[in-house]
């Protein structure tokens, strides 16, 4: 039946001729030349925005110190003639008092017990949160159950501020430091609970299927697929973890404590030294800023593959 | 749970190094469907994907599966892959029930499905390291596979340093590397542009010369069907049923001058009238 279908081998009517022609080709010596040739330069304004805009890491940061001078600058300038648009500059240390508020602190001792301490509840509250956020976060991402048990608390508790949490805090725990380790805690716990459990959901389904049939059971394929398949998230959970744990942190150490850079802070307005609020404020942004960086180090030689991948 | 079935066989390439043909027991890998019928959804709109069908499939033949998209062909392969579980019915291989996944039956996916954080060489002895137990050294064996889809030189790369056809082969030998009886493949080079695919499929049929282990080959370019196949089974969805089993002749090895052959051309049409056919069929009764 089917093969009455084809017909037979009819003989087909003659073609024209087919039709090619070679296009002139480029001498060696053109090709030489071109491969020679330099490329374009760039003349008078163009070339000056060239070099402004240069995306050499010299020139990058270049621009970034820059931009922290010209910061500077402004906030000289506005102390210096005490602008007074809506934010009041009149009380406002300038960055001359800043620094050498900075430079006595530094050779004094108590300043360095305010950053230890921080340092070291940050070290404790983080080290939880990780050490818990992320065992569950993964449950939570491969257990449909777990995850509906789990995520109503995260989803409810989340939105609360650090702030909100210490009043509770200080009547539910035995002394003032574990309130503050506990609120800490929490701040770095949600973003490394969220984005684990982001992590293990976005792995690719047919990964998981491909060590099924390549023989790995359900622990295996654990190890081997959807851990390093979460882990650029997980490492983004903490990254910003480690962020939130600085804010929660500090709002636990200005309202209770006898140490702490956010102790220091806000008592230096009690006694009113100025200068050494923003001194305070800036050790805050600068070790939040060096902490999380230490954190995104850290996690680099488990994402090696992806820096390969771009 | 048996996944190896006992005892553990493994098909080694004929021309493979004495390390590995010492494994060499048996060349099978029989694959019977036996009333196979696979449907989807919730009581009372069920989805027919694959209407009971039964099929045999000696131990080293190339079998294609070749339909349009959505005509069950993919489904019908997962059944045999282990997972999908036929509604009725059941898939044996070597008169095993299928009910599972498992490294008897090796599968290489459309989409590139090597694991991003493995190297090629990783990527590749991923099989042999998990199942630990049969293979004293997954690396060698790793090495072995790659040299012979020609990505020696590749082992310690990421995969997405790699081209898409390049990604596909270090797929084929990630399968191989278990050395199943069965390969299962699941339009591997539909998403490869179209000179890329003709040097794959060249490419797996020298090295299924060297296995000759069972393939099945879910396409749906009939080209590709006719020129890899001994057998191409034509799938329509009307719903999920073979329509057609047509026997490929032609000789092998295959070359690609085969393109111009007469055989081959014939078989070709035959398959396209086939499919033809059953399309307008299909087409005259949406319109009635």
């Amino acid at each position: 039946m089917l093969a009455k279908t084809i017909e037979p081998g009819v003989t087909p009517p003659a073609q024209p001729p087919l039709q090619v022609v070679s296009p002139p080709r480029a001498t060696p010596e053109a090709i030489e030349a071109l491969q020679r040739s330099k490329p374009e330069k760039l003349h008078g304004w163009a070339a000056f925005l060239a070099v402004v805009a240069s995306p050499s890491p010299l020139m990058r940061w270049t621009r970034r110190l820059l931009a922290i001078a010209l910061g500077i600058l402004w906030w000289h300038l506005a102390v210096k003639y005490q602008l007074n648009v809506i934010v009041k500059f009149d009380n406002v240390s300038s960055p001359a008092e800043v620094w050498a508020s900075f430079v006595k602190q530094l050779n004094g001792k108590i300043f360095y017990r305010h950053l230890f301490v921080s340092l070291q509840r940050i070290a404790i509250a983080y080290c939880f949160a990780v050490s818990i956020g992320i065992p569950l976060g993964l449950l939570m991402g491969r257990s449909r159950i777990i995850n509906d048990f789990v995520m109503p608390y995260v989803e409810i508790l989340r939105p609360i501020p650090a702030v909100a949490w210490i009043p509770l805090a200080i009547l539910m725990w035995p002394t003032e430091e574990s309130s503050i380790l506990y609120i800490t805690f929490l701040g770095a716990l949600f973003p490394i609970i969220l984005n684990t459990v982001a992590g293990v959901q976005q792995t690719p389904e047919v990964l998981v299927r491909a060590a099924r049939s390549l023989g790995a059971r359900q622990g295996q394929i654990f190890r081997h697929v959807v851990l390093p398949a979460a882990l650029p998230s997980i490492a983004t959970g903490l990254s910003v973890g480690m962020g939130v744990a600085w804010f929660s942190l500090l709002a636990g150490e200005i309202i209770s404590g006898q140490y702490g850079i956010g102790y220091f802070t806000w008592t230096a307005y009690h006694l009113i030294k100025y200068p050494d609020i923003i001194v305070g404020m800036l050790s805050i942004g600068f070790l939040g800023t060096a902490s999380t960086f230490a954190v995104t180090l850290a996690t680099k030689p488990f994402l090696r593959w992806q820096a390969r991948a771009r | 749970m048996h996944m190896l079935g006992a005892p553990f066989r493994k098909a080694v390439p004929v021309s493979a190094p004495s390390s590995l043909s010492t494994w060499r027991e048996a060349r099978d890998g029989r694959i019977e469907i036996n009333n196979v019928g696979i449907a989807f959804g919730p009581e009372g709109r069920r989805h027919i994907a694959v209407s009971p069908t039964s099929i045999e499939i000696p131990p080293g033949q190339f079998v294609c599966i070749l339909g349009p998209s959505g005509c069950g062909k993919s489904t019908l392969l997962n059944a045999v892959a282990g997972y999908v579980k036929p509604t009725v019915g059941q898939v044996l291989v070597d008169g095993t029930p299928v009910d599972a996944p498992g490294p008897d039956r090796g599968m290489v996916f459309q989409q590139y499905s090597l694991f991003p954080w493995k190297t090629v060489r990783e990527n590749v002895a991923f099989g042999p390291r998990i199942l630990g137990r049969y293979d004293p050294s997954p690396e060698a064996t790793a090495d072995t596979l790659l040299e012979m889809v020609g990505l020696a030189k590749f082992a310690n790369r990421y995969p997405a340093e790699l081209s898409g056809g390049m990604q596909q082969r270090v797929g084929i030998a990630r399968a191989l590397a278990n050395y199943p009886r069965v390969l299962l493949m699941d339009e591997p080079f539909g998403a490869l542009d179209s000179q890329t695919r003709h040097v794959m499929q060249e490419n797996l049929l020298k090295i299924w010369a060297e296995f000759r282990i069972t393939v099945l080959f879910v396409t749906h370019d009939i080209d590709e069907a006719v020129f890899l196949g001994d057998r191409v089974l034509v799938m329509s969805a009307s719903p999920g049923t073979i329509i057609a089993d047509i026997t490929i002749d032609l000789p092998r090895p295959r070359e690609p001058e085969l393109a111009v052959d007469e055989r081959f051309m014939a078989l070709r049409r035959l398959c396209h009238e086939t499919i033809r056919q059953e399309s307008m069929k299909a087409f005259e009764q949406q319109n009635t």
